[in-house]
């Protein structure tokens, strides 16, 4: 069999963080209730015109800085014609010709090695609203709602060069691109409301070929598994049908998450002619170089930097660092911790290890974690003192999470705290060495392990809260 | 003199006289409107208690002295197309018949704002596309001097409202002519701003880039005066421009000594009525004798204008049009049971034929493999006029012309030629195309229909325009009013 | 005839029109009069002439980025010829 590759493409959409729309000032909040965030102008009434909100603009200027492109000094709108129920005006106002940016690129790094992702373009448009099916439901039949909440929230489409070449590839850039654009703080890119969506242009060639194969366009792919899955689909899909000899048709695919296919959608429609042409309700732009240089200054610290200063400054090991630093949420929380706790090492394990552990279960963001960095520094501090040994800290951690208390709340009042006392110990330990003679015997005669079992007695004799070290040194003194 | 044949500036002497009330004086015009409307055709919503309801505030304004303005209490009417709050906007068409927007334009706040009383909405070809209100799809608006003839349009039901006295002044909206075409027919003042001068907030979208609403009036003073109300940078509409609005009613005088105006030799070509061209050239005498400097000039590309236009209109149009799709608000066809026939029928049957051949024309235009050809050629077309515009500013003050090739034709005459139709508005479309200010004044009778000259000049210059108009008309040594019309 | 009636037909189709027998045919004829008018402007050598999109020179007119009040639910649906449960309703979307 002949070695194919892939070729594949992403066109990322990211709904931009400001408070109003893109047009008019009603709010962009997610989760309202239908057509409670509308007006006439997302509505598309008669008569009415847009007018720019200048965020959008200075967070596409953001966004764009941060992926390494170049910003054009002249931009302007144009109008994307086609029907839909959730387009109000028939249009989508969109870049065409002249989008705000061109020419950046994007590193990922895959088994260790970088590899760099051009971006083609980057634009600024507006998102249509929601059509919800009454698919499902015979009994309501045949006809579909539109809510227009979102109808006029402001998006931004990036364009990558047709680099990739393997659905990890894809994943990775687009995981990459997530992070970018979290820590600009131009998007919350939360896939499950929809506020990061994906499409992708793939097609395969003979390994080696230089030539395009024809590539079809996948769209509905609502995570980070979904993109990597419907692309190992498409890719094998199209490398069968080529040998056995059937051409690629170029067509929309869409990923159905249940099946595990990409299905081709009806395209008995006529070839999609969108006629752009410029908005003539808008004037252009001009974007003059002290404007981009004001938020270049502006721009935080980059996923890739972040991490380098990780492992410069505390000795991260890359893993580490790299985990920590995916998102930025998580890493502003690292960084909080360690500013006020020095143990960066003992943080990251904490972080990586529990807290994620814990999130992850619960489908949590680190945004909504019950746990600052303050209540996780002050089970360490505990922890450090003495107060609580090592296994009782994650009993209390994951106590925390759950009501939400601090740490010291829960000893106190779970009676956590770690006995220390030499007197009490004593008088346990005796206890346990009288009750099993025989361990006793057996580390006398040489076997070490049986110290093990008998502090694991004491431990589980206090419940944990034996200071192991301790107890250790009493059993040694003892025996 | 009965109130319905004064001014806006002259009624407003008496009401501050208080020889009359806003509320007798809304009636008066309430009645006529009851009384000849049904020979004219100009209202399509007559908006009679909304009407009462502002004069009764307005009078109690203008007693308290809280209110001087000059438009206060003065009775006018809107162009079907400029959007009122709650109040029906059909915009001429089925597709609309039903439709009440949520909001007001902008200069509908503005001059409820002067204490204007709105007495309904008028007629138009449908969506503001024709010339002769023959396209409207409730009927066809008469011209109160023949009334076998059309008033012009698109805003045929303003200019003929304003004519018979229905309204004291009204609003209309000029794409390529839509202001001063019917102002000729009609012999009233009509004009066209800058574009970017007035709002186009709450104006029904034609096309987008020529659109502006502007004032259509009896007379060069009381055109000053609404032009002065509606003018001004709107935060709504980024392409209103933020220029200061000097005091225009300050600046009308009758001295024009040494103003320089061009004659373009191109607006009298063949196809220009040789008698319409006798008037402008007694027009054109007037000006002379008040010291005005006419010389011929010439504007090269003229003749490319109106194709050009009917590319880019139509192009705007049909994106503009596509909002109308049975989802929101207007007519939809309830039996269509699917998407795509839902769209098809809804608006099939909600256009009438004229809209829905621009819409193809447009959609031809931006056609891929059509775009350059048409669009694109188009937009360097614009630029070319643009440029012949701006060359003539280096020598003149303004140009002056005639507005229409011809007097008011019959109604039927041209509906089934639509060039034939286009072509009436030869005159007119380059000032939209290059986006200058033109104003329509009458300038004589021909058979006992009126001509209008039209006066052009450069962007912003309306206090130029309006000079040159009113010395015109302060010295043309007659009266323009439409006959009275038999009523039993 | 450069445009056939074929072609209307489909250019009708994008704009979402559908036209009967007599107005595919007289639109037809009187697109391609219309055509031949406009066709006028070939007759120009544009080559190094630029387009005018806006006749205005202006750019950068912004608004801030700040919530303001739009319609209630009732209002925004008050013009719907269908609706349900403060929703727009549409024929199934297939």
């Amino acid at each position: 069999m002949m070695e194919y590759e892939a070729v594949i493409g992403l066109e990322v959409h990211a709904e931009l963080k400001t408070k109003s729309k893109i047009f008019c000032s009603c709010s962009t909040e997610f989760g309202a209730d239908p057509n409670t965030q509308v007006c006439p102008i997302c509505l598309g009434h008669p008569g009415t015109l847009p007018v720019l909100n200048k965020r959008v603009v200075d967070f596409a200027i953001k966004a764009a800085l941060a992926l390494n492109c170049d910003i054009a000094e002249y931009t302007k709108f144009d109008r994307k014609n086609y029907f839909y129920p959730d387009l109000p005006k028939g249009y989508q106002t969109s870049q065409y010709d002249f989008p705000i940016a061109e020419n950046g690129y994007l590193t990922i790094k895959i088994n260790g090695k970088e590899k760099r992702i051009g971006i083609t373009r980057l634009h600024m448009e507006e998102d249509a609203g929601k059509l919800i099916h009454s698919g499902d439901d015979i009994a309501r039949a045949d006809y579909s709602l539109v809510d227009f909440n979102r109808a006029g929230v402001p998006l931004i489409e990036i364009v990558s060069e047709p680099d990739i070449r393997t659905p990890e590839e894809a994943r990775v850039y687009l995981e990459q691109l997530k992070a970018i654009l979290q820590y600009t703080e131009v998007s919350d890119c939360k896939m499950q409301e929809g506020s990061l969506r994906c499409d992708a242009n793939v097609s395969v060639r003979p390994k080696g070929s230089s030539k395009f194969g024809t590539k079809t366009e996948l769209k509905n792919m609502n995570s980070f598994k979904a993109l990597q899955k419907a692309l190992e689909y498409e890719i094998n899909r199209q490398i069968e049908q080529l040998e056995k000899g059937i051409p690629i048709v170029q067509e929309t695919r869409t990923w159905n998450e249940q099946k595990g296919i990409t299905e081709a959608m009806r395209s008995k429609e006529e070839a999609h002619d969108y006629r752009y042409f410029p908005e003539p309700d808008m004037v252009s732009l001009a974007i003059d170089r002290e404007w981009v240089e004001e938020i270049r200054k502006s721009l935080p610290e980059l996923p890739v930097e972040r991490k380098n200063r990780l492992i410069r400054d505390y000795g991260l090991p890359e893993y580490d660092a790299e985990v920590i630093t995916s998102s930025k949420a998580l890493a502003d929380f690292y960084d909080e911790c360690v500013d006020i706790y020095d143990n960066p090492k003992e943080i990251s394990n904490w972080v990586m290890g529990e807290l994620l552990r814990l999130l992850n279960a619960n489908n949590m963001e680190v945004e909504d974690s019950p746990i600052k960095p303050k209540d996780l520094v002050g089970l360490l501090e505990l922890q450090k003192k003495g107060t609580i040994s090592g296994k009782i800290a994650k009993q209390v951690f994951d106590e925390m999470f759950e009501t939400g208390k601090d740490a010291e709340t829960i000893v106190k009042e779970k009676n956590l705290v770690q006995i220390s006392d030499v007197g009490e110990l004593e008088k346990i330990i005796d206890k346990v060495m009288e009750a099993n003679p025989k361990s006793v015997e057996d580390y006398r005669s040489g076997k070490e392990r049986a110290l093990k079992f008998l502090v694991g007695q004491v431990m589980k004799e206090t419940k944990g809260k034996a200071n192991p070290q301790l107890v250790n040194e009493i059993f040694k003194k003892k025996l | 003199m009965e109130v319905t044949k004064m001014k806006a500036h002259e009624i407003h002497e008496m009401l501050k006289k208080g020889d009359i009330g806003v509320r007798e004086l809304t009636e008066v015009f309430l009645d006529r409107i009851e009384k000849i409307d049904d020979k004219i055709k100009a209202y399509i919503t007559v908006n009679r208690e909304k009407a009462l309801e502002q004069a009764d505030r307005v009078d109690a304004g203008i007693r308290k002295e809280e209110n001087t303005d000059v438009l206060a209490g003065i009775p006018m009417a809107l162009k079907d197309n400029i959007c009122t709050k709650d109040i029906n906007t059909t915009c001429s068409s089925k597709m609309l018949h039903n439709y009440k927007p949520p909001y007001n334009a902008t200069v509908v706040e503005k001059l409820e704002e002067k204490g204007a009383v709105m007495l309904g909405k008028l007629n138009l070809d449908e969506f503001a596309m024709g010339s002769s209100t023959e396209n409207s799809w409730f009927f066809t608006t008469r011209n109160p001097w023949d009334l076998e003839r059309v008033p012009g349009g698109s805003s045929g039901g303003s200019a003929a409202a304003v004519a018979a006295g229905e309204a004291v002044y009204s609003l209309g909206s000029d794409t390529g002519g839509s202001i001063r075409q019917p102002a000729a027919f009609c012999g009233v003042v009509g004009l066209k701003p800058t574009y970017g001068r007035v709002s186009r907030n709450g104006l029904v979208a034609f096309a987008s880039s020529l659109d502006q609403i502007g004032p259509i009036t009896k007379d060069v003073k009381d055109c000053a005066l609404v032009f002065q109300a509606i003018t001004g940078f709107d935060p709504k509409d980024t392409t209103s421009v933020n220029t200061p609005v000097p005091d225009y009613e300050k600046i009308l005088d009758d001295n024009i000594k040494g103003l320089r105006i061009g004659i373009p030799k191109e607006y009298f070509r063949e196809g220009i009525s040789s008698e319409v061209k006798d008037r402008i050239r007694e027009a054109i005498d007037v000006l002379e004798r008040l010291g005005a400097i006419c010389e011929e000039t010439s504007l090269p590309h003229t003749e490319y204008a109106l194709p050009a236009y009917y590319i880019i209109s139509t192009a705007e149009a049909g994106s503009n049009l596509a909002r109308f799709d049975g989802v929101r608000y207007g007519y939809r066809n309830m039996d269509a049971e699917d998407l795509i026939s839902m769209y098809s029928t809804t608006r099939s049957e909600g256009f009438g034929p004229e809209v829905k051949r621009r819409i193809i024309l447009g959609t031809y235009a931006l056609s891929s493999g059509n775009y350059d050809t048409y669009y694109l050629k188009a937009l360097k077309v614009r630029t070319l006029i643009k440029q012949d515009f701006d060359r003539a500013w280096e020598e003149f003050d303004v140009l002056v012309t005639p507005t229409t090739p011809t007097t008011a034709f019959k109604m039927g005459e041209k509906t089934k030629d639509p060039v034939s139709m286009y072509v009436s508005d030869l005159l007119t479309v380059p000032a939209n195309m290059a986006g200058i200010p033109a104003i329509t004044v009458p300038c004589g009778l021909i058979d006992g229909l009126p001509v209008g000259m039209q006066i052009m000049a450069k962007p912003f210059a309306e206090d130029v325009l309006l000079k040159t108009a009113y010395a015109y008309e302060c010295h043309r040594g007659f009266e323009i009013t439409a006959p009275e019309l038999e009523v039993n | 005839m450069p445009l056939t009636r074929e072609e209307v037909e489909q250019v009708a189709m994008v704009a979402r029109l559908e036209l009967s027998e007599e107005e595919a045919e007289n639109y037809t004829q009187e697109l391609n009069s219309i055509l031949q008018y406009v066709d006028k402007l070939h007759e120009l050598d544009l080559k190094n002439v630029e387009p005018m999109v806006h006749v205005l020179t202006i750019n950068n007119v912004f608004r801030e980025d700040k919530v303001g009040e739009g319609l209630s639910r009732d209002a925004a649906l008050d013009n719907a010829p269908r609706k349900e449960d403060g929703q727009f309703i549409v024929p199934k979307i297939v």
